[in-house]
């Protein structure tokens, strides 16, 4: 028996185990069906304003790039806060303390995180299939680029929230930078509105980041073709979707196994104890 | 026999503060081991070395024949480890988490150590049985740190850490749970070091008491050994008139002669009592820290 493998097998179960705790879990999936049905809100709310320039429902197109920011949100934040609470509980070092434990516990949370904008993408195209108009998912292409923008979605964003998660010294200091990160990065990606009345220079900064892309991403895979017409360059640019997102993947996975052990390397019982009593002064 | 575990001058310097000042002392094969000492004293310091997690500054050790610096994955499914404060894993159930962790053990069994030990076997041995369903948030403390231990020796580990394993535990939780130990070294010959602040506790349990203060080993031996080595510790009470006196005699029995002979029938309420362990602790740790012990003189109650 390889311990590697038997590590990585026992990950996909534990990603799995976690994953069917946070469905019944009330807390953590009112928390999903809170923030997907506030989107929902905001959605059906603008479903009769059009995308300026076209006859096309601006809350169809809102609903589409929301699944794009889902991905940063679970990939990124979820990602990234899982890290930083697990670390404060002691379950990280937990992991450090067992025979090749790391690989499993990053590999369950890879498992879990990626089940959870599974989820929320299927709960999101099926409310929005009821509800809303012009969503192209009949033909097969739709989905094959929705497969592949969400693959690479998530090879693009979950390192990034190892990487973040092993920076941020706390659970308390992590939720700010989030809100500052993704508040910001929301607004100038195209989410709510199209990017392309945005100045330019933001148009730029939008365009670093992956966010910008996944929407666009799930936009070319769940709208119709003409509204290219309303997005930079007239075109869905699936080439460079794909070479940003794969561009954010590659740097992630390069850095976050050296940040990971890094992290893990720091981990001691009275580091883990060290954080308890600052939590608790303040409490 | 190979000793389990080997330190030697084993030193510790975090900027300009010295933690462990050339710590030695050796564990055989399924011995129990107490680490005790004052707090800062530097005892989490050592063990966080000895497990792995933690560089040293200078000094030689082996943990299981391995430098624990560079141990690998192989050498860590030969360690258990049970630190002071878990909180992780609390939507898990008991069973589901030890099958879970156990499975990280499975390619690391040999002829003669099966890994990783059968969880039912495991549940009825740190008695968890009726427990194995519920959530590990919703276990009691002493439960909790059962489970602790059981993680801790999920993988049948030879050498297995404790740091303060009973802390919170009410007197039959902690019976119960010495019970466990005794058998790990008694059937599974596993070595265990543990740390405690219970005197009582290394007593009863720990072959050896290793005393640590100010980054030194200041005693080595069994409870027994370090009552004798410090045996001009006997506390002698009595009253005479209506007061009461203490006093610390080398020699208890001259020391009673002679009080009768001095004070005869008016000597009352006479009490001779051998060092406990905890008065051996108090004075060795005085010694050490003070350089010199502190009289025991009598005193007006």
């Amino acid at each position: 028996m390889n311990p590697t493998l038997v590590a990585a097998r026992a990950g996909l179960s534990r990603g799995w185990i976690e994953f069917k705790q946070t469905l019944t879990r009330p807390n953590d999936l009112i928390a999903i069906l809170v923030t997907t049905g506030g989107f929902l809100v905001a959605m059906i709310w603008t479903r009769n304003t059009h995308v300026p320039g076209t006859d096309f429902s601006l809350g169809t197109t809102m609903l589409v790039s929301v699944l794009g920011l889902n991905v940063v949100v679970y990939g990124v934040v979820t990602m990234g806060d899982l890290l930083v609470v697990e670390r404060e509980d002691g379950t990280l070092l937990r992991a450090k303390a067992i025979p090749n434990g790391m690989l499993g516990y990053l590999v369950g949370k890879v498992v879990n995180v990626s089940g959870q904008v599974a989820l929320v993408v299927a709960i999101t195209l099926l409310i929005g299939a009821f509800l809303f108009t012009g969503l192209a998912i009949g033909s097969p292409g739709s989905w094959l680029t929705l497969a592949w923008v969400l693959v690479l979605g998530l090879l693009a964003t979950l390192p990034l929230g190892a990487v973040l998660g092993s920076l941020f010294p706390s659970e308390r200091s992590a939720g700010r930078w989030w809100l500052l990160l993704l508040g910001g990065l929301a607004a100038i990606s195209g989410i709510f509105y199209p990017i392309t009345h945005l100045p330019v220079f933001l148009q730029w900064i939008g365009q670093v980041f992956p966010m910008y892309w996944l929407g666009l991403g799930m936009r070319s895979a769940l709208l119709p073709n003409a509204l290219a017409a309303v997005e930079l360059g007239h075109s869905w640019r699936h080439l460079a979707t794909f070479g940003v997102l794969s561009a954010w993947a590659v740097a992630g996975l390069m850095l976050a196994p050296v940040l990971l052990r890094r992290m893990a390397r720091r981990e001691s019982g009275s580091a883990v104890a060290a954080r308890r009593d600052k939590v608790m002064g303040r409490a | 026999m190979e000793d389990v575990l080997e330190v030697r001058d084993l030193r510790m310097r975090y900027g300009k503060t010295d933690v462990l000042n050339g710590v030695s002392f050796a564990a055989r094969r399924g011995e129990m081991l107490a680490l005790l000492g004052p707090n800062g004293a530097g005892k989490t310091t050592t063990i966080e070395i000895l497990e792995g997690f933690r560089m040293r500054s200078a000094g030689e050790v082996s943990v299981l024949g391995t430098d624990p610096a560079h141990g690998g994955e192989a050498w860590r499914a030969r360690t258990g480890v049970v630190l002071q404060s878990w909180r992780d894993h609390a939507k898990w159930q008991v069973r589901e988490l030890l099958a879970h962790l156990g499975r990280y053990y499975a390619p690391y069994s040999t002829a003669s150590v099966t890994r990783p030990w059968d969880v039912d076997d495991l549940l009825e041995t740190v008695g968890l049985t009726a427990h194995a369903r519920k959530r590990v948030r919703n276990l009691s403390g002493g439960q909790r740190r059962r489970l602790d231990v059981a993680i801790g020796i999920v993988g049948r580990p030879e050498l297995l850490f404790l740091d303060e394993p009973t802390v919170g535990f009410d007197p039959e939780a902690r019976r119960d749970f010495h019970d466990v130990l005794h058998r790990l070294t008694d059937r599974e010959q596993t070595t265990i070091l543990l740390t405690t602040h219970d005197l009582d506790e290394a007593e009863r349990l720990a072959d050896r008491i290793l005393i640590l203060v100010g980054g030194t080993i200041i005693a080595d031996g069994s409870a027994d050994e370090l009552a004798r080595a410090m045996s001009g510790q006997s506390e002698v009470r009595w009253s005479r008139d209506g007061q009461r006196f203490v006093h610390a005699a080398d020699d208890a029995t001259a020391f009673v002669r002679e009080l009768f002979r001095q004070y005869g029938e008016s000597v009352e309420d006479l009490e001779v009592r051998r060092a406990s362990l905890e008065d051996t602790y108090m004075a060795l740790v005085r010694l050490a820290e003070h350089g010199a012990p502190r009289k025991l003189t009598a005193v007006a109650a």
